[in-house]
């Protein structure tokens, strides 16, 4: 395929998109020369017709769910029903300006929105078993930084010294790094055999100065931790704090409540079990939710219910962390989730879990005489297998390639970090029986040819736009944006 | 159908892959969770029909007034939006498209970052930019950390110019963190030149502003950048891209990192969010930017290519000792920036800017001719402007909400002594009519 130009080089001096009205109202203009930009941006000069063929042609190089199986381990890349876009593309939701429910008596312009997040505040906890949420956090990462932040809130309020986060080595990076960002050293532990966290390590490495535990929950094995109770209690024992990191949430939903369970606080990724759209890497959104001693702590603003069934903004809370997100949160994804989860209703909770957990069991059995399972059992909604088994001089990369090259995005590779050539597959419950064989046949395929004709993976792929990118060229080069003019 | 999980396996596929794996019962499937862990109580009502989903919905919506006329703004702006940028990003193949971890499957985001990054440097008047952040408050509090990593110093100074929303935000997050947070107070409007000379010295690590500050003032930061830069710290700027389109660029006034809210550039409102978070950067500074990063590479062919870049900064390589927490971008907002920015192109944008600064300068003349009305400060602006009123401003702006005006916003909320000051924005939609209606309006009120 020919290479695609970039925007830029498309442009032709005098071209334009749209047309600005050329009305002007004021005699004069009101800047002085000095505070004047000396010229133009060079942004592209194109037609209308120009832009819509060159961004159209752009997204036919992705692949997308909407186009191909993407069985993205961690992500859980399900399908996105429109009904949800239609939902939060309503003029009378996105056209509201954040700052109107501050004006005074502003809450009345905006009510079928604060009515909106409060009724999804309050589904959210009663499925995560929690007190009470915040809606803000604009991103699973984002909504972990917040948790941190609530948990140093906590303890400073109790006059505890605390220094650490214990976090285990399976977690998402973003753990680690959030609870450094919070201002706490991260103490890791490693994983037994089973994957689990080693739990006599672990309670080796729990102390007074432990302010909590990140645990992800069933882990990224896609296995739930046996003594998880054992941890918590002995986590409460010294008034830490645990914490439940929602990214495998869609493994059981509707089954387990983590605040039942004993954990204080938990984020969820509306983009993964609550089916927002990845949109290309974001936008997403973090929920978090607290159990009851930590609702001070919640930042502000909190969305309340008058006796009146009004909703209202609140910000008298003293022990609050104050603001992590400029309004409400991302509130046309929020509208999204509320969407979905109204359609989903009680029985969806759990029949979108069974069936996701059916779906990864499924494929699992398939490829366990073809590949090494990490788990011996059952998994819940992804399961991880190492690439190891491929023949040799044969990856995981190489077989992710070969998977582009059959028509589906590649599973997540090399995570987590402690199961060697790392392959991790989360089918969803949003695939048919059908493309899950087809996909196992071409795995099988790949497996098989890995060991007879290992040269043709190393070359793939090659049906894609592009071939394998040289990346070790791109960080070294240093080609961060496009220096040259139009054509 | 018993449920609506969006699943796609009937009873009998579901049947003959439970048998396929062994297991009598979806139960069954989940017997490595104990029991006494699960649950089947759950307060929540039964699945509705899309139908009774979009009824319900629409019925919330209704409870919104849409049809305001506004003049609030304070950092967030109702700008028209081409038709165009809403049908493209709606495509499918980019909206359920995910990081492009693969990038050969994923071109069409890596290329549309890459514009992207190559507009915002363009606009800023900078050397590179990242993929994107959440929003322009969090995008400034990642600017400030990576001047304190940059200079390997704790002390931070903020004008009060910079949005009060963003500094809320700052003081929570720096709140745990070994930093020292000292606010600089404006001057007439302006950043204190004598105030930050005071206290700039080698324990400042970094230097915060906004131009155009909150109360809409424009300044050539230029000098006050050279102080900082004398102390060897590192000067993080705040602005609003639309003004970019006519005025100095932070490039241009030397500044080292630039962030901002790119919600102006083809995002609705929307309620406060999804938004867009930009950052952009000297090149010799990029290896301490946080975020993702696209480049341009070759593939084994020698054809052009886009890559995620420079990961060794990031999270899950780095994991503690990461630039940042940050995982994701928000790639369908940068895509709808990149796409706006196409649309408007080099001369439309700039129009775009010019129609937003004609409407300010027409408002400032006709609302300070009104009796008891007087400008907050004496200074240039681009598209907002404060005013003092007679009267409390939050008083004024609930009794012209009746009138179907939202006019514009008490800066009360968050500068003591200012109850009675109003701030008024104004873009390119609104017109004269609606300014002079503005004016009556407020005019019968004081």
């Amino acid at each position: 395929m020919k290479n695609m130009k970039l925007i830029y080089e498309l442009s032709s001096k005098g071209r334009g998109g749209v047309r600005i009205p050329e009305d002007r109202i004021s005699a004069e203009d009101i800047i002085p020369v000095e505070l004047l930009r000396s010229e133009l941006a060079e942004l592209p000069e194109v037609s209308e017709s120009e832009v819509v063929r060159h961004y159209t042609r752009l997204s036919r190089l992705n692949y997308s769910v909407d186009t191909h199986f993407y069985p993205l381990g961690s992500c859980t890349m399900k399908h996105n029903p429109r009904a949800c876009e239609a939902a939060a593309s309503l003029p009378e939701l996105c056209e509201t300006h954040p700052l109107w429910p501050q004006l005074r008596h502003g809450g009345l312009l905006t009510q079928g929105s604060l009515q909106l997040l409060y009724s999804l505040e309050r589904m959210l906890s009663e499925i995560t078993g929690l007190a009470e949420f915040t809606l803000q956090p604009l991103a699973g990462s984002h909504g972990e930084l917040t948790a941190v932040m609530m948990m140093a809130a906590y303890h400073r309020d109790r006059g505890n010294k605390k220094t650490h986060i214990i976090i285990p080595d399976s977690a998402h990076g973003t753990n680690p790094a959030s609870a450094a960002l919070g201002g706490y050293e991260v103490v890791t532990i490693p994983s037994d055999a089973s994957g689990d966290m080693d739990i006599d390590l672990f309670k080796a490495a729990l102390n007074d100065e432990t302010a909590g535990v990140m645990l992800t929950l069933p882990s990224t094995l896609g296995v739930f931790n046996p003594r998880v109770k054992e941890i918590i209690d002995a986590v409460h024992a010294v008034d830490g704090l645990m914490y439940y990191d929602g990214a495998n949430f869609n493994a059981i939903m509707g089954r387990i409540k983590p605040g039942e369970l004993g954990f204080d606080l938990c984020h969820l990724n509306l983009h993964k079990s609550f089916s927002t759209p990845h949109g290309g890497g974001g936008p997403g959104t973090g929920p978090v939710g607290v159990c009851e001693k930590l609702r001070p702590y919640l930042p502000i603003s909190r969305v309340a219910k008058t006796k009146d069934g009004t909703c209202t903004l609140d910000y008298d809370f003293p022990k609050s962390i104050g603001y992590i997100a400029p309004f409400y949160g991302n509130f046309s994804i929020l509208v999204r989730a509320y969407a979905y989860l109204l359609m989903l209703g009680r029985e969806g909770l759990r029949g979108t879990s069974d069936r996701a957990v059916l779906n990864a069991n499924y494929v699992q059995e398939k490829l366990r005489p073809h590949f090494t399972a990490v788990s011996p059992g059952r998994c819940l909604h992804e399961c991880v297998f190492s690439g190891k088994s491929l023949g040799e001089g044969v990856h995981t990369l190489d077989l992710a390639k070969a998977l582009l090259d059959r028509g589906y995005h590649a599973p997540t590779i090399y995570f987590p970090l402690n199961v060697p050539e790392a392959i991790m597959i989360e089918p969803t419950e949003t695939e048919t029986k059908e493309t899950l064989d087809a996909f196992c046949a071409d795995m099988i395929e790949i497996a098989e040819l890995s060991k007879t004709d290992p040269a043709a993976l190393h070359h793939a792929p090659v049906t894609t736009p592009v071939g394998r990118l040289n990346e070790v060229a791109a960080a070294k080069n240093m080609d961060l944006t496009y220096t040259g003019g139009a054509k | 159908m018993s449920h609506t999980s969006f699943a796609c396996t009937s009873s009998f596929d579901e049947e003959a892959m439970l048998q396929a794996v062994g297991a009598e019962s979806f139960d069954d499937l989940f017997s490595q969770i104990p029991a006494d862990f699960q649950t089947d109580s759950f307060d929540v009502a039964s699945g509705l029909s899309e139908m009774e989903m979009m009824q319900h919905i629409r019925k919330l919506a209704r409870k919104n007034s849409s049809d305001l006329t506004n003049f609030c703004g304070a950092g967030f702006y109702d700008h028209f939006i081409p038709a165009a940028v809403n049908s493209l990003t709606s495509r499918g193949e980019f909206f359920t498209a995910y990081t492009p971890y693969q990038p050969e499957a994923a071109q069409g985001t890596l290329q549309a970052a890459y514009e992207y990054q190559t507009a915002i440097a363009r606009l800023t008047g900078m050397e590179v930019s990242n993929a994107s952040l959440y929003d322009g408050g969090t995008a400034l509090f990642e600017g400030l950390m990576m001047a304190l990593r940059i200079t390997k110093r704790n002390r931070v100074l903020v004008d009060t110019g910079v949005s009060p929303i963003y500094r809320t935000m700052l003081r929570s997050y720096t709140r745990n963190l070994k930093i020292e947070y000292v606010e600089v107070p404006l001057s007439d409007g302006a950043a204190d030149r004598a105030a930050f000379a005071e206290q700039l010295n080698d324990q400042v690590g970094a230097v915060l502003l906004q131009n155009p500050n909150f109360f809409g003032c424009l300044d050539d930061l230029t000098d006050l950048i050279e102080q900082v830069h004398a102390v060897k710290a590192v000067a993080v700027l705040s602005t609003y891209p639309i003004a970019l389109g006519l005025v100095k660029t932070p490039g241009e006034m030397g500044a080292d990192i630039v962030t901002g809210e790119g919600q102006s550039l083809g995002l609705p409102l929307s309620f406060g969010g999804p938004y867009l978070g930009f950052m952009a950067t000297r090149k010799k500074l990029v290896r301490n930017m946080p975020g993702r990063i696209v480049g341009a590479t070759q593939d084994d062919q020698g054809r052009r290519g886009f890559v995620l870049t420079l990961q060794a900064r990031e999270q899950h390589i780095r994991r503690e000792k990461a630039a940042s927490n940050i995982c994701t971008n928000t790639q369908l907002c940068a895509l709808r920036s990149i796409i706006y920015l196409s649309l408007l192109g080099k001369q439309g944008f700039a129009d775009v800017s010019r129609q937003c600064m004609d409407r300010a300068g027409y408002a400032w003349t006709r609302l300070n001719a009104i009796d008891g009305v007087e400008p907050l400060f004496d200074r240039p602006f681009f598209n907002e402007f404060a005013i003092k009123l007679p009267k409390d401003a939050g008083d004024v702006v609930s009794d012209l909400i009746e009138e179907g005006i939202a006019a514009g916003f008490p800066a009360g909320r968050y500068y003591e002594g200012m109850e009675n000051v109003l701030l008024c924005a104004f873009t390119e939609k609104r017109t004269k009519m609606e300014i002079d209606i503005l004016a009556a309006k407020l005019e019968a009120v004081l």
